[in-house]
């Protein structure tokens, strides 16, 4: 997609400062140089090159939120957002998803409850992007019903013996160390859950790529763990805490879902307007019809509505609170409305937006993601009724 | 037997469906991955009998009615490939009737005859780059030469376009005149000036091969004027008319099989303890998108009665093709929900109907196009 220079960067000073301004500015800079100008070629290639994450972590984006003990520049949650808003713009989801799910799912739970030892081993060189993550919770049977996973972990001694397979996991097939959830007692529900890092050069471990509908770029992973031994050492968290420390990530996987996916619907709604502006039906630019000028003031309208939503509960996550209501809502509204906005693309672009050749199809499928990935629409609508009281 | 299908009918639904289920289904996954079928498709349906169902016998056409069409639009879509569908619908719906309708007892013998075989492969040149739902507005012109025409000028996403043999033409032949100015032709593929210039890479659709064509000084005959000079626009809208209703009753027909995949789906996977068409929500999600089905799809038959009986239901025909391609595309959606991750998956193929459902409410003209007609023939 081809950047609008009109489109400063967001002015939300009450959230960011100047020097989260200054930050978007270099970030977009690299996005607008580095992955936008790759993104069709990347994207029918259905691979990007992985030195990606090393010029990423070279230039310090993996590290926002993290302290400087482990090469991080943090933590700042709020640069950090600022990063996800900007990668978004890189034209291909699989480019932004790889990202961040390195950023912000695998590394996160190595940072959050991992020992010194363990944010020595997988975060310092995450964050550097010499070595790349992935987190894996999502089964063949269990998905949105967390509690329901398979993947069994026996006790061995001093090693943990995992056998059990694992979908739809973002880098799943080309990571190095995959943050893995599994039963280590199968006779509790929530609390039977435990979480590991297992490296993906560890016997027994396999994977495959998964070809998808959209993020085609991504390197999404089924993964099969036969009889992998990992040493207690391995063990993040402590036993029959991963379920809890699962609930804990949501918040800020959401967080950035919702923001990624209102900078994402940002960029889509400014390439459908462009082409409305440039395209003549009847004599007049399309845009100019008046049913496509009130098509698009519903979209820019439901844009600003769900990034505003989006920016509150990311100001109370800030503040330290645990939004659950306003960041499932955002999740549920925002990945709605990128969709939404991605399909008018497709039909401002009449014939044009059902070829490959533009990019109006590409956000339509990658957006369709959004009201599945990281807790469906549906589960989002039943936490939100939890919170109702209902 | 439902209305307003009678016995006959239900005969041949049984003999195109068995031809469908042992010849195109389990073909389907491979074509759409190669982004093309055999041209044998063509040959076989036509010796079946299928390409022609409701033309005269005397044409080697089946003698039906025109709800023959509508079954075998439905039928299709157990080929599990909107792009196939859409192939044999070019063919049966959209660029040959035109022949039928206007052609000369020759043009008929000598296009219509084979096209009925599946000998002739027709495609439709109406789009071009920059006129799609404004028709009036194409450049491609013939000029009039001693004994035919010049054709100069380029149409864009037709289908059939790489394999077809022939194709119908829709061509100015008088700049100044606005509708009255515009006239079709049959046109040879072989033709010295017509070229096709590179096959576009779609979002869905996939085993349909979709054609950019270029015409440089292109002679036609005479002979190959079809219908009267200037009356092309009246025709072409015509021509429109079964275009979209056929689009319209395959479309909600496979809105049909995504709902029939999306209960089975729902039945069989668990969650929380239980299938998930137990969850309240989605027992209503599903009964939502079955009340919607069937409810287009009944509009979808109340506007080929009327053309089976000999009207013109512009109006209706309209309506089913714009509320069939809403309800097509948010079937196709919801059911790709309900299968949660693997909806999202190239592996399971709920996707393929969705990505094939988004086009009827771009093709054949767009959901916009489809709202001014209703609009204009609501007097407003």
């Amino acid at each position: 997609m081809k950047p609008d220079p009109s489109q400063k960067p967001s002015a939300h000073a009450d959230l960011f400062n100047e020097d989260h301004e200054a930050l978007r500015t270099q970030v977009r800079a690299f996005v607008e140089k580095e992955l936008l100008p790759n993104a069709q070629e990347w994207e029918a290639a259905e691979a990007f090159p992985r030195e990606i994450f090393k010029r990423v972590g070279d230039l310090g984006f993996f590290g926002l939120k993290y302290p400087e003990d482990v090469g991080g520049s943090g933590p700042d949650y709020l640069a950090d957002a600022v990063v996800t808003e900007e990668f978004a713009r890189c034209g291909s989801a699989g480019v932004s998803s790889s990202l961040g799910g390195h950023k912000d799912l695998a590394t996160l739970y190595v940072s959050n409850f991992g020992t010194p030892e363990q944010h020595k081993r997988w975060l310092a060189p995450a964050i550097a992007g010499d070595i790349v993550g992935g987190l894996a919770v999502t089964e063949p049977d269990a998905g949105s019903d967390v509690a329901g996973i398979k993947t069994r972990a026996v006790r061995e001694g001093d090693d943990w013996i995992i056998n059990g397979s694992k979908i739809f996991i973002t880098n799943g097939s080309w990571a190095d160390f995959i943050v893995v959830a599994v039963k280590t007692d199968p006779d509790q529900g929530h609390s039977g859950i435990t979480l590991f890092v297992v490296d993906t050069d560890t016997p027994g471990f396999s994977s495959r790529r998964m070809p998808m509908l959209g993020w085609r770029s991504g390197q999404t992973g089924e993964l099969t763990f036969a009889d992998v031994r990992v040493p207690d050492a391995n063990r993040l968290g402590d036993e029959g805490a991963g379920f809890l420390a699962i609930m804990q990530n949501f918040a800020w996987e959401r967080l950035i879902m919702a923001l990624a996916q209102v900078a994402g619907a940002q960029m889509t709604y400014e390439v459908a307007k462009a082409y409305a502006l440039d395209r003549t039906a009847f004599k007049r630019p399309i845009g100019k019809f008046q049913v496509w000028r009130h098509r698009f003031a519903d979209m820019a309208t439901r844009i600003e509505a769900g990034r505003a939503l989006t920016y509150s509960a990311l100001r109370k996550y800030i503040a330290g609170e645990n939004p659950i209501k306003e960041v499932a809502m955002a999740k549920l509204y925002t990945s709605e409305v990128a969709f939404k906005v991605a399909d008018e693309c497709v039909q401002v672009h009449g014939g044009y937006g059902y070829m490959m050749e533009f990019p109006a199809q590409r956000a339509w499928r990658d957006s369709r993601l959004g009201p599945i990935g990281g807790g469906t629409s549906e589960i989002m609508k039943e936490i939100i009724g939890k919170t109702l009281g209902l | 037997m439902a209305w307003p299908f009678n016995a006959e009918h239900d005969e041949l639904r049984k003999s195109i469906r068995a031809f469908v289920e042992a010849e195109l289904a389990p073909n389907a996954a491979e074509w759409e991955k190669d982004k093309y079928f055999p041209d044998w498709v063509f040959s076989r349906m036509g010796e079946l009998g299928f390409l022609g169902l409701a033309y005269p016998q005397t044409y080697g056409g089946g003698g039906g009615d025109y709800l023959c069409n509508i079954v075998l639009a439905e039928e299709m879509t157990r080929s599990g490939s909107g792009g196939l569908a859409m192939a044999i619908a070019v063919q049966t719906d959209m660029a040959v009737p035109p022949l039928y309708k206007f052609g000369t007892e020759e043009q008929k013998q000598r296009y219509l005859v084979p096209a009925i075989k599946g000998e002739t492969i027709f495609c439709l040149g109406i789009t071009e780059p920059d006129a799609g739902s404004d028709v009036q507005n194409i450049s491609t012109f013939a000029e009039k030469v001693d004994g035919g025409w010049i054709v100069n000028g380029r149409k864009i996403f037709i289908t059939n376009g790489k394999r077809a043999h022939a194709m119908t033409l829709v061509a100015k032949t008088d700049r100044e005149a606005g509708h009255q100015g515009i006239s079709l032709f049959i046109v040879e593929t072989n033709t010295p000036g017509y070229k096709v210039e590179r096959t576009l890479d779609k979002v869905g659709m996939h085993a349909s091969d979709t054609g950019e064509i270029s015409f440089t000084d292109m002679f036609v005959p005479d002979e190959n004027l079809l219908g009267k000079q200037g009356e092309g626009f009246y025709n072409i809208s015509w021509e429109l008319q079964g275009e979209r209703l056929v689009g319209a009753a395959g479309s909600i027909e496979g809105a049909r099989r995504a709902l029939e995949g999306a209960i089975a789906y729902a039945l069989q996977r668990e969650t929380f303890g239980k299938p998930i068409a137990k969850h309240q929500v989605i027992r209503h999600e599903l009964a939502d998108m079955a009340t919607e089905v069937e409810a287009a799809q009944q509009l979808v038959y109340d506007a080929a009665v009327k053309v089976a009986r000999g009207d013109y239901p512009v109006r209706e025909i309209t309506m089913a093709k714009l509320l069939t391609g809403e309800v097509a595309f948010r079937t196709a959606d919801r059911a790709l929900q309900i299968f949660g991750g693997y909806g999202y998956s190239m592996e399971v193929p709920i996707q393929r109907g969705w990505r094939d459902s988004r086009l009827i409410r771009i093709g054949g003209g767009t959901d916009e196009v489809m709202r001014e007609v209703i609009g204009r023939m609501e007097g407003l």
